[in-house]
């Protein structure tokens, strides 16, 4: 796991375990079982831990949303009571967007952010694992409270002072609180490890207009985390103070102002809506000229349009408040801006359209999520400008019509062009495809269902049926075509077949864990750096740094323009080229050594923020646990040292110990 | 805080690496957390503006401020940037005990600092502005208060700093080292001349 020596005669790579102590306890030295995992600072390792945590949230997530749709299938329904139906789609939101989307994300940028740019690993390893153990523990306090007095139920922008203690009195909204900012620390460290990743990693030749897209998306969205977090962090300490230490800010008795929860609370939130879109932009925009056998059209202008949208997306908050009485000048600026906004995702689209336009087109399963996103998200994207027109969007706040747009552009688009993502990368992570025939009914189930379940919110909204209703009544659901009872078991069908369309996802994921059948090296004939190496790739990553020439390397190593014809002529195999590049291996690479800190000082920000509900002797165990890994983890280097490893033998070759998995 | 940096910057004649930017990792990160900071501060500060004037129960906030202490203990953290310069250019030149010595003083004057602000939170709850008292009362209390814990989390670096360069346990460069810490100090100065300015020197 540290330092991997290639004695000269052999090429196979050999872990060596650093053995002493450097700081205050023995570092964790294992390479097989839990310890491997839970003390790895191995962004691969992290990627897929990211991925697995993320997709149990999007369950239980997902089972929320069923229970809301069952709760709403029929006049009157009885499956929830109000205050449960209240908690669950404060969760159901808060669960999909914080531990489903971001992490989801986070997955694929920890994992192949480095591969991308020709890096070995990122560029603070702990503090990436932190991140991670961070985020469990958030999104452990904030599920929590469903067994320990039950969950938030303020919604997911948890408007004060509805949130405050009279309102909601249970330590839900404390939970929430706690959960969210212990998961905001862990996205900022994330954040700020990826920029530096980026900014500062890239292999020799790679300068930023030779990086993927994939990897430009994720450079503007950590951008907008870094900037945005620190807002909603004060929004959260603000009602944390109010509601467990007596402060005034949104009593509104003391005169206070209701506004600056939502305007603190959407300065973070309008931004996280790109955080949400733009990785999955970025998937596509691997996915599209993979599968269209063409190169990305116009790879400038989605790159400036991903960073504008980033840019101009923090000045488009207010757009959230055009019903809250902010004066027709500010009602004017916001809605012109939010209009413009649409200009450089548009251009995206066209970008994705005439990449795919006169390609040979190869329908995989991957490709045709890629597709279902530019279909879905443009439906979306058209009622999102909808919104943007105020006098429109007064109608329309707070209607079922604004849960169709946003489910549109999220589902329809971040969900699409993650499975995309899926089904992309799971030969180069697990070295075995996911299997094709179930990913074609995984692919239609998932877009009949989704429109099934989120086309007909249209139509309620705009007949006037309110978010957060917790029943309907048949009296009032009107008739004929705008029936609301028949949208509304339209819509519940719709979300089980959704269900059983991500269930056919799962089942895949089984069968291809137990099927024996290698992927090939370079499945796709891709385009970009991740694909130079072996599925999965090796510990280091690349047996050697890659030296980059050309946007889209991989595939410049593979084709060659045909002067004659000017069209470009495969000249190599990609499995050939990744078997040269462990011929012509690296001798001495240096990779970080496991850590116990991460995860201990993770459980020391969960106890320290758990001592806000149960009271400052927890406070002071959680605090002292912090203090203690903060130190340890300053006194440990994060390389081993030679002296850290087994002595070496008689020809001065350090000793091997156990052969890289 | 040393990670594959530290590695980095051991061996960069060795293997040929070079950060793209120039830059070393530690140092990005920190100017990045910093740019992340300046937000955390504006929500604060502006929270404070929004509601500095409305006191419904209390003393007012020219009522209570002590502008000539606050001006001291506002010149005491200043010359704490000083010091810190000194204790960076020490650290440059690979001056240990002048190094130590620099960021002692600058520890003790941040925790003058932090001392005067504890005397005056004691006497404004004396002179009757609780932190639940007003909306003035808690945004005050929680903007400046803020700003103390990040001067003490800075006292509690400059320390554990000339620690470990005293126990020879250092793991990265040990003029970067102070140099970073050396940043954030500066940082939380400048948002302290911010603050003086907003809150004490303007009247509401």
């Amino acid at each position: 796991m540290a330092i991997i020596e290639r004695p000269g005669t052999g090429t196979t790579p050999v872990v060596v375990t650093p053995q002493q102590t450097l700081g205050a306890v023995k570092r964790p030295v294992a390479t097989k079982g839990w310890r491997e995992w839970l003390f790895t600072v191995d962004h691969k390792k992290i990627g897929i831990m990211y991925g697995v945590v993320a997709m149990v949230f999007f369950i239980i997530g997902g089972v929320e949303a069923l229970l809301i749709r069952l709760q709403l299938a029929m006049p009157d329904g009885q499956i929830l009571s109000a205050d449960k139906y209240n908690q669950m789609f404060t969760m159901h939101a808060t669960t999909m967007v914080f531990l489903f989307a971001m992490p989801m994300a986070g997955a694929f940028a920890n994992y192949f952010l480095p591969l991308q740019i020709g890096a070995r690993d990122v560029a603070f390893p702990r503090i990436n694992a932190l991140s991670l153990w961070l985020l469990i523990i958030g999104g452990l306090v904030l599920n929590a409270s469903w067994f320990l007095g039950g969950a938030a139920d303020g919604g997911w922008f948890m408007y004060a002072p509805n949130s405050g203690p009279i309102f909601s009195p249970s330590h839900g909204v404390d939970f929430w609180v706690i959960g969210l900012q212990i998961a905001g620390v862990a996205s900022l460290l994330g954040s700020i490890n990826l920029i530096v990743t980026v900014l500062n990693m890239r292999a020799p030749g790679m300068s930023l207009m030779k990086m993927p897209v994939f990897t430009w998306m994720i450079l503007v969205v950590q951008f907008l985390l870094v900037f945005s977090l620190p807002v909603i962090t004060v929004a959260l300490v603000l009602l944390m103070l109010q509601r467990s230490y007596g402060a005034t800010f949104f009593d509104v008795s003391q005169g206070a102002d209701p506004l600056l929860w939502q305007h603190l609370f959407w300065i973070f939130g309008h931004p996280e809506v790109y955080v949400l879109i733009l990785p999955a932009f970025g998937i596509i925009s691997e996915v599209l000229p993979t599968f269209a056998r063409k190169p990305l059209f116009g790879y400038p202008f989605v790159v400036f349009s991903g960073a504008s949208i980033g840019l101009v997306g923090f000045g488009v908050w207010a757009h959230h408040m055009f019903a809250s009485g902010l004066g027709p000048v500010s009602v004017a600026v916001f809605s012109v801006a939010t209009m413009a906004i649409a200009i450089p995702t548009g251009v995206k689209i066209f970008n994705w359209l005439l990449t795919m336009w006169g390609g040979k087109i190869w329908y995989t399963t991957a490709m045709n999520f890629a597709i279902g996103l530019v279909v879905l998200f443009t439906i979306g994207g058209l009622s999102g400008v909808t919104h943007s027109v105020a006098p429109s969007d007064t109608q329309q706040t707070d209607t079922y019509y604004i849960v169709a747009h946003f489910h549109y552009v999220l589902f329809g688009g971040m969900v699409f062009g993650l499975f995309s993502g899926f089904y992309y990368w799971w030969p180069k992570v697990f070295g075995k495809m996911l299997n094709e025939k179930l990913g074609a009914w995984n692919f239609w189930f998932m877009v009949i269902g989704m429109n099934m379940t989120f086309g007909p919110m249209h139509i309620l909204g705009l007949q006037g049926q309110p978010r957060r209703m917790y029943v309907w009544t048949e009296a009032r659901a009107g008739e004929g075509f705008f029936n609301l009872g028949f949208w509304n078991l339209i819509a519940s069908i719709g979300s089980f077949i959704l269900a059983v369309g991500i269930l056919f996802f799962l089942i895949n994921v089984v069968i291809t864990a137990r099927s024996k059948q290698q992927a090939p090296l370079d499945p796709w004939d891709a385009r970009t750096l991740e694909w130079l190496t072996t599925s999965p790739p090796k510990a280091h990553n690349f047996d050697r740094i890659p030296v980059v020439h050309h946007l889209d390397e991989f595939f410049h190593r593979k084709y060659e323009e045909d002067t004659a014809t000017h069209t470009m002529k495969k000249v190599a195999e990609g499995e050939d080229l990744v078997r040269a590049e462990a011929d012509a291996a690296d001798a001495h690479i240096h990779l970080p050594s496991p850590s116990y800190w991460p995860i201990l000082l993770s459980i020391g920000v969960g106890l320290l923020g758990l001592g806000v509900v149960y009271g400052i002797p927890m406070m002071v165990i959680g605090f002292a646990i912090t203090l203690f890994s903060a130190y340890g983890w300053v006194l440990e280097p994060s390389v081993a040292e030679e002296i850290d490893f087994e002595p070496s033998d008689n020809d001065g070759n350090t000793k091997e110990i156990a052969p890289l998995g | 805080m040393a990670e594959t940096a530290t590695h980095t910057a051991d061996h960069a004649s060795e293997h040929g690496h070079e950060t793209s930017t120039g830059l070393t990792n530690n140092k990005l990160a920190m100017w990045l957390f910093l740019g992340s900071e300046c937000l955390l501060f504006g929500g604060l500060i502006s929270t404070y503006m929004l509601y500095r004037g409305r006191v419904s129960d209390g003393p007012h906030p020219m009522a209570i401020f002590d502008i000539p202490f606050t001006s001291i203990s506002s010149f005491v953290l200043l010359m704490s940037s000083l010091t810190m310069v000194l204790a960076v250019s020490s650290a440059q030149r690979g001056d240990d005990s002048r190094t130590n010595l620099w960021l002692t003083i600058t520890a003790v004057l941040g925790a003058t600092f932090v001392g005067g602000q504890v005397y005056e939170f004691t006497a404004f709850i004396r002179e009757g502005l609780g932190f639940s008292t007003s909306l003035f009362g808690s945004s005050f209390y929680t903007l400046t208060g803020f700003h103390g814990i990040h001067v003490s989390v800075g006292v509690l670096m400059l320390l554990s700093t000339v620690g470990i360069i005293r126990k020879n346990k250092i793991t990265g460069t040990k003029a970067e080292v102070v140099e970073l810490v050396g940043l954030y100090w500066h940082f939380v100065d400048v948002v302290w001349i911010i603050i003086f300015t907003l809150v004490y020197l303007i009247p509401s």
